[in-house]
């Protein structure tokens, strides 16, 4: 079993990456990062103070961009029904779908926002604590856009809806991840981490669901 | 309750209690808001500005029953799959969603001469605002799913998941020490004295009456909306 999910691991991971679709959230980002400075003018000490909060709004948005690549293109190629087949409950099919995302999307989008926060100018403490937050709250973002990918697939108008779900059930982790940057005794990323490890724990058991309520 | 998933079985029970307890929650409501507006005292801090909260308090009260009340149909229609449970998850999701931005409103209207804004982003009233998105939210992925009849499966995952919303609300004047005061009624007592107690209590009593009249008449409707599909598909095919 060990072994089926690592080959579906590797195989979505390798896929994600060939497609190129890895890039697309990650350039999105760097550009959302980009926008800010235009609109709010670069002054140098305001960057500084808002500048976290706005790469993890611009983290949470890339986080909408892949909502409908995750599960809808495998589920018309009725690639769960052959894993179902083959004896993988949904569930662990959900998990190992959370890991490869994860894997396709974290570390990308970890190397943008240490670019983008040198466009801010985050420097020192306040850069390692926002890549901390980050790297803590992404798994927990793959977590949720796996689950909301799951609910809405073969929806109209799949993407909008999917935003309109995930939004409200990140916020958690916004308030914690942007509050940790101006927290300096550390109890905003234990809360955070502590959100996050739900959001991994729950996310794959709703997903399993809503995958065998799609064969229905 | 598994009787009851015979919707003509529930109609003949629905029918009666809807006028029931939408005749008496109206009478209550009239009477508690005209005796908690024009009777009741002002308070010594306040002022008159604690009669919004005759309000308040059971519209607040009641948007977080409503997810509950989702939460637990949703339950109910994956573990036993009873029709009628995903019939009254779609009928509370819009009094429930109405109910939320009652009590938003009400709030930043109390909010403005008591702390003087008429928002602040403090953990309870945030919280509720996360409510409010997620009705929403619920609501369109409820139309996307299945346009007629009871909610779809995924939508009662959805109802189940944002269902950690709610303990989050409830503990967030005890977690985020901040603006909105701590609760004042629990199970072991109040702290209210008896004098703004009462209309507060006939009230909530009425509300939630009338808010179980609104659901029941519209699963009523959703039932009968059903009803009515299943018979011009008949009549097409004869």
């Amino acid at each position: 079993m060990i072994r089926q999910l690592a080959s579906i691991i590797w195989r979505d991971v390798r896929q994600s990456y060939a497609s190129g679709g890895t890039w697309l959230p990650v350039i999105f980002y760097l550009s959302a990062a980009t926008l800010f400075p235009f609109a709010v003018g670069p002054d140098r000490q305001l960057l500084l103070e808002t500048g976290g909060g706005i790469l993890w709004i611009a983290a949470l948005l890339a986080t909408l961009l892949p909502l409908d690549r995750l599960i809808q293109p495998d589920l018309d190629n009725g690639i769960y029904d052959q894993l179902i087949v083959r004896g993988l409950a949904d569930e662990l099919i959900a998990f190992a779908r959370l890991i490869s995302h994860w894997l396709a999307f974290g570390p990308p989008l970890l190397c943008a926002a240490f670019l983008a926060s040198g466009l801010m100018g985050l420097d020192g403490p306040p850069l390692v604590t926002l890549l901390a937050s980050l790297a803590i709250a992404t798994p927990a973002l793959a977590g949720l856009a796996v689950m909301i990918a799951a609910l809405t697939a073969g929806l109209k108008g799949a993407g909008a809806l999917g935003g309109l779900l995930l939004v409200p059930l990140a916020i958690p982790m916004l308030i914690f991840g942007a509050g940790s940057l101006s927290d300096p005794s550390g109890s905003a990323l234990l809360f955070l981490a502590a959100i996050s490890l739900l959001l991994v724990a729950i996310t794959p058991f709703a997903a399993g669901a809503a995958l065998r309520a799609l064969r229905e | 309750m598994h009787a009851y998933a015979n919707p003509t079985r529930f109609l003949a029970l629905a029918r009666p209690l809807t006028l029931w307890s939408f005749g008496l929650g109206l009478l209550l409501v009239i009477g508690g808001s005209i005796y908690g507006l024009a009777y009741a005292p002002a308070d010594r801090l306040m002022g008159d500005s604690v009669r919004i909260l005759y309000i308040h308090v059971p519209t607040v009260w009641l948007a977080m029953g409503g997810w509950s009340a989702i939460a637990i149909s949703s339950i109910v229609q994956l573990a036993w799959r009873h029709p009628l449970a995903a019939v009254a998850a779609r009928a509370v999701a819009v009094p429930g969603a109405l109910f939320t931005a009652l009590g938003l409103l009400t709030g930043s209207i109390w909010a403005r001469p008591t702390w003087g804004t008429w928002w602040v982003w403090d953990g309870r009233v945030t919280s509720v605002l996360v409510l409010f998105f997620l009705y929403l939210a619920y609501i369109a992925l409820a139309n996307a799913s299945s346009e007629k009849g009871g909610v779809s499966r995924v939508t009662a995952i959805f109802g189940i998941v944002g269902a950690i919303n709610i303990p989050i609300i409830n503990r967030s004047v005890i977690w985020w020490n901040s603006l909105h005061q701590p609760a004042s009624i629990t199970v072991s007592g109040s702290s209210i004295d008896s004098a703004f107690l009462w209309p507060l209590m006939v009230n909530v009593v009425g509300f939630s009456l009338l808010f179980g009249a609104i659901i029941l008449m519209r699963m009523r409707m959703i039932l009968a909306q059903t009803k009515v599909e299943a018979r011009l598909k008949r009549m097409a095919a004869e």
